[in-house]
This record gives C-alpha cells, structure tokens and sequence, in this order.
C-alpha cells in the first residue's frame, strides 16, 4: 500500500522478529541501562574495540530493537576492563549489562532445551 | 527408674547427637577434598604443624586473641564463655575424678557432681574444687550478662551493627544464655538445702532458703539444666555455634597446607563456610555501609552459601578490598571463596576471545604495560614515559596502541577460563621481547601479573618500586619541596599485593607524607573497585566522598595514589587534587647536569 511515504529499513523495527526477553532480563537487575543516551563515548574509549569491531553501543541499540540474533558472538568479545563504566556520562554500569547479557543467553537457551 | 537414672538422659541424647553430626560433618569434609589436599594432611599430621594448630586452637578457639585485638570488651566477653566453659569441664572432670579415686565413671557424674554428692564427704582437695568451680561459674556468667547486654547496646563493644539472626540461631541463642543462670540456680539452690558447696554458694543458697522450702525445686531445675543442655547441643550443628568445632578443625587443615584450590569448589569452601561464628566483625570493616548496602557483606555470602540460597546480587556486590578479610578473627579466605563462587555461578558463559592476535615483540630490556586504567588517565602514562626516557632506559611501550587488557578485571568477575586466553596472548609477547623486567603502573595489572602469570626470568615491578629504584641507582635525582601530601593505599597494591613501605619511601624524597588513621592495612576503598558488579555510579561516589573528605580533615596540599582507578574515582570527587606517584617524581625531577 502506498501512503505517500516510505521508511527506512534501517530506522523500522520488525515486531516479528522482536525478542525482548534479554531486554527484559537485563532491566530487571540492571534498570541503570534505561538512561543511557547512546552518546557512543563507551564504544570509543573499549580495549576490545580497539582490537576489533566490537561494538557496544550498537550492541546496546540492538538490544532495544529485540535483535538477538549476533548478541552471543558479538558479546563475547568484552573483555570487562571496566573502562567503559569510568567514561559513561550517565553512570550506566555497562560491565554489569555485559554479564547479565552474558547470563540471560544461557539462562534462556536452557531454558528452551 | 528413678528420677536421678532418668533426668540426665536429655544432655547425654544430645551430646551424643552433637557428636555424631560432627564427626559425620569433619568426614564428608575430609573426603571431599582434592588429592593433593589429603596428601597435605596425612604429611601435615605428625610434624610441627599439628602442634602449632593445637597452639592456635587455644590462643584462638578458647582464649580469642583475635577478638580482643578487634575490642577488648568483646574478646572477654568470647573467652569467658569459651575459655571459662571449657574450664569448667576440664576442673569439674578432675573434681569428679577426686571424688571417684579414678578417671574412669559415668560421663554425668562430672556434669551434674552437686546433684550426685550431696553429703559433705572429704575427698582431696574438695575446699579447692568447690572454691574453683564457683569462681569460674562466676567468671562464665560474667561473659553471659556480657552476651546479654551486648544485645542492647552493641556500641560498647565497638560494633555498630550486628548480624542478623536466623530462626535457628535464636533457639540456640536462647539455650546457650539460659545453661549458665541454670547451673547457678541449681547449684546454690542444692547448696542452700544439702550444704555441698563451698562458702560462696552455701552463703547464697541459705539466701534463698529463707524465703521458702528449696527441696522440691532440685529436680525440676536440674532436668531443666539438662534439657537446655541437650537443646542446646542438638541445635547446635544448624546454627552458627557450629563453628565452635569447625574453627578448630579449620585451624588444622589451614596449617597442614589444605588451600582452596582455585576454581572449583569443593569441601574446604564449607569447612570455612561452617567456620564463621557470625560474629559481625566484617559488617562493621565494610564501607558498603555508607552506601546503604547491608545484605552483601562477608558474614551474609557465607550464611546464604551454607544454607545454599546465594544469589548474583549479593555475591557480586562486593569491592573484594579485602578490609573484612584482614578484620576477620577467624581468618577465613573470604575473598577467595567470594571469587570461587563467582567462578562457579558464571561458569556457563565464559568468552573465547578468538580476535586476539599477537603482534610482533620489539627485543628490550624492559616492558612497560600501562593497562586499560592508566590509558585513561594519559597524566600517568606522560609521566611515566618521561621518567623513563629521563633514566635512559631501553624500555618497549607494549601496549602503546593496542593490546589485550591484563585479565585481572575478568578474573574478579569469576571469569578465569576467559581470562586464561588473554594471558596466554600477553605472556608470549612478554616473553618473545626477552625483556628482564615488566614495569606496570596499574596494581590491578600488577597483581595478576605476578600472581596468575608465569613469566620465567621477568620481574614484574610496579612503578613505585621501580622508580625508587631509579632514585637509589643515582639514575635520575628529585629535589625536595614544601609539600604535605596524604598516601592513599590502593586495595590491589597494599592489602592484595602487601606494598606500602616503597611509594612512601618514594615519596618522602620530595614531599611530606601525613601519617592517617585509615592506612597501610586499614587503607580504605577509593570506591571504584572494578571486582564490584552490581554497585551504581551513585553508591561509588558516596563511597569515595567519604574517603576524600577523610583525607581533607588533614589538610594536605594534595592526595597522592599510585593506582590510575583510584585516581579517577577520586578525581570525580572534587574535593582535593589528586595525584599519581609518577606525576609527584615528574614534577620534582631534578634535570641532569
């Protein structure tokens, strides 16, 4: 249907494929998360980052669009130095987000077993 | 049956009953241990060792050396009820052992001798006995009046909170205050009607006979006696009275060598959980305090291990600066039981790291490796680079521009199959520069480095060793200043790695060093601990507002630390300026001519 405008994928969300469930999880012990202003100084600062295309603030951005599909691999890359925590201007406590994130994967994937 | 076969039965069902559980318990503990573990034992048993341990149980298990170190109140109060209990047995065994003319009768004969000998009989040394048993039942109720004004005001002993307690600990609680003020009563009670004690008690109890009959009051309070005994004794393996014999058997394995081996849980993990008396000297070390975190301290993780009921907020909600562990009069391993389990709960999800490349080594003598924490805080690293090159030191910058971060961080976080990877990944490029020394300027770094590493021929240095080194070669000369400065101990530095005496030697080339209250093995926590995973940003800034405002009270020109984390945390304070080690020698370095 036309409605006189189009979207761009990359800014649209596929409800479909949305999985909240480590959004939720992650929330729940970690609530800091919420006021994070996706500002990117983490991701410019990560040891891992600057080693490779990890990426924690897309990772965090992917989170909140329910895509889970690449967190696994991509999460594991963190290598908890911490530095991240010392430059977020809100206070987000990003190494608890990292282990939580770590955690719900395999609290949910035993679960489906 | 009469009453004098009957009445007994509750205390000896329940000594019997204690016994059982305990040597069931020590049994399972000692099974479960690893190999090598048994090995230690069986070597440990017949040397110097046992010995030592019989020392310790007495200087610990009877007379709290410990306690009394912590405050003096409290420590009578804990050696007048163990050291007084225990001597109460051992006279009232030989006073019995008198009156027998043998070592060898009915174990209750000892335990309740007034209800037995009730005729003046002149058996020798009975003035002494009858004497000597009072005095020391007056010496254990001082410890219990002790016990139960500790309960209202806790402050006098130099605690301001205790520990919780658990529906459990109160019925022990409750029999353990009532077996003394019972055996008062029963004793003078039975002195008042047969004349059996020795003038003390013969003194109180014609007290209470002038105001009635005692006689038909002996036999309900002696089975009352007995009962609270035997209540007593029963609760006590499920309650924390329990560490009464589990200190003395933790003593001995701790001496024979049995360690906790990292990594795995096993046996000793509850040898040491059961040995924690929840006495509540760790709550009172814990600054978590201030930030109004009350359930994640030592004494609670331990409790919610051995009722196995610990969950990730609370085990993770710890700075592991160790402070309850210097304080602890037990000498539990806390934090690494809190790290073990750590490893244990997040075994599951551990990362492989497969991006890490080595890259290529430059041939030095010396390593420098700054770490994540001091490329935060360029001033340090300047620095440093400054008074290397001021040395003219052959040294390669290892992780200038890229490298993987020490691990420490990750290990902390219970992550050691994870942390093992970046290990490997940073030793080969230690070892393939053939360098002689690795300098660091993060204690965090320094203290895996030398702990978890194997780097065979390298000397791991950290900074404030190396660069008094420096100073003693006559390698590089500082000039002195006006300055009061006030040392803050990093947690990783001082009480993780023992280093106090070199930063201060350091420094006192150049400045003056006030001397503080909290310092060297008291040295608080700047707050920014990276080994605590739950704590917000809010909570740490109260944390290390206290420590600075602390430090303001002696009005130094500036706070000095030699750990980047700490100097960061402090920073965000604002209270005072702060400094690191390397920025105080750069400013004071004195060009060579």
């Amino acid at each position: 249907m036309d409605f006189g405008f189009s979207t761009l994928e990359a800014r649209s969300i596929d409800f479909d494929k949305f999985d909240g469930r480590i959004l939720r999880y992650v929330l729940q012990y970690e609530p800091s998360l919420l006021v994070c202003l996706s500002c990117g100084g983490c991701t410019a600062t990560c040891s891992a980052g600057n080693l490779t295309d990890f990426n924690i603030r897309r990772l965090q951005l992917m989170l909140r669009r329910g895509e889970v599909e690449n967190l696994q691999t991509e999460i594991n890359k963190c290598m908890l130095c911490g530095k991240c925590l010392l430059v977020c201007p809100r206070g987000v406590n990003l190494r608890n987000v990292v282990m939580l994130i770590k955690k719900a994967l395999v609290h949910f994937k035993n679960q489906e077993n | 049956m009469e009453f004098k076969d009957l009445f007994y039965y509750p205390f000896i069902l329940g000594a019997i009953y204690l016994f059982g559980v305990v040597i069931w318990r020590f049994t399972k503990w000692f099974i479960g241990l690893s190999k090598i573990d048994k090995i230690r034992v069986r070597i440990g048993l017949f040397s110097k060792k046992t010995l030592k341990s019989i020392w310790e149980s007495i200087r610990e298990g009877l007379l709290h050396r410990n306690v009394f170190r912590n405050n003096k109140l409290l420590g009578y109060m804990h050696m007048s009820l163990a050291f007084g209990w225990f001597l109460l047995i051992v006279v009232g065994h030989f006073e019995a052992s008198s009156y027998h003319g043998s070592m060898f009768f009915p174990f209750q004969h000892s335990v309740f001798f007034r209800y037995y000998v009730t005729d003046n009989v002149d058996f020798p040394g009975h003035v002494f006995f009858a004497y000597a048993m009072e005095i020391l039942l007056f010496f254990v109720l001082s410890g219990v009046m002790l016990a139960y004004f500790k309960r209202f005001r806790s402050k006098a002993f130099g605690m301001k909170r205790t520990t919780r307690m658990r529906y459990g600990d109160r019925i022990g609680l409750t029999a353990l205050w009532l077996i003394f003020p019972m055996r008062f009563l029963c004793e003078t009670f039975t002195a008042g009607v047969y004349h059996n004690g020795s003038p003390i008690f013969n003194n109180i109890g014609d007290a209470f006979a002038s105001l009635g009959n005692l006689e038909p009051w002996l036999n309900p309070l002696w089975l009352t006696y007995s009962i609270v005994l035997g209540v007593f004794f029963v609760a006590l393996p499920y309650t924390r009275y329990m560490h009464i014999p589990a200190e003395i058997n933790l003593i001995f394995l701790r001496n024979w060598g049995v360690t906790l081996k990292e990594r795995r849980v096993n046996t000793y993990t509850l040898a040491q959980v059961y040995s924690c008396s929840r006495c509540g000297i760790c709550i009172d070390a814990c600054q978590l305090n201030l930030a109004g975190i009350k359930n994640s301290q030592s004494v609670y993780v331990l409790k919610n291990i051995r009722n196995k009921n610990l969950t990730d907020e609370v085990l993770f909600n710890c700075l592991i600066c160790g402070k309850c562990q210097e304080a602890c009069p037990v000498g539990i391993d806390v934090n690494k039981l809190r790290i073990t389990q750590r490893i244990e709960t997040t075994r599951q999800y551990n990362s492989s790291y497969d991006y890490l490349k080595t890259s290529e080594a430059k041939k030095t003598d010396i390593v420098y490796f700054a770490g994540c924490m001091t490329h935060l805080t360029p001033a340090i690293k300047k620095s440093m680079l400054q008074i290397l090159d001021a040395a003219g030191e052959n040294y390669w910058f290892m992780d200038e521009n890229k490298a993987p971060c020490c691990g420490r961080p990750l290990m902390t976080a219970g992550q050691f199959d994870a942390a093992q990877k970046l290990i490997d990944t940073n030793t080969k490029m230690i070892l393939d520069s053939g360098a002689k020394k690795l300098l660091v300027t993060c204690p965090i770094c320094y203290k895996v480095f030398k702990e978890d590493y194997t780097l065979p021929n390298v000397e791991v240095v950290h900074h404030s060793e190396y660069i008094l080194d420096l100073v003693k070669q006559g390698k590089i000369t500082l000039k002195a200043s006006d300055k009061n400065v006030v040392y803050h101990d990093p947690c990783e530095l001082g009480r993780g790695s023992g280093i106090y005496d070199q930063p201060r030697e350091l420094l006192s080339q150049s400045v003056t060093v006030k001397p503080i209250a909290h310092e060297r093995e008291k040295a608080l926590c700047c707050g920014g601990s990276l080994s605590n995973l739950k704590i917000s940003m809010d909570e740490r800034s109260v944390l290390s507002a206290q420590v600075m405002n602390e430090f303001a009270s002696y009005n130094p020109d500036y706070v000095v630390t030699s750990c980047p984390l700490c100097k960061k945390t402090f920073a965000k304070t604002d209270i005072l300026p702060v400094k690191d080690l390397a920025e105080v020698v750069v400013e004071n370095l004195t060009p060579r001519s």
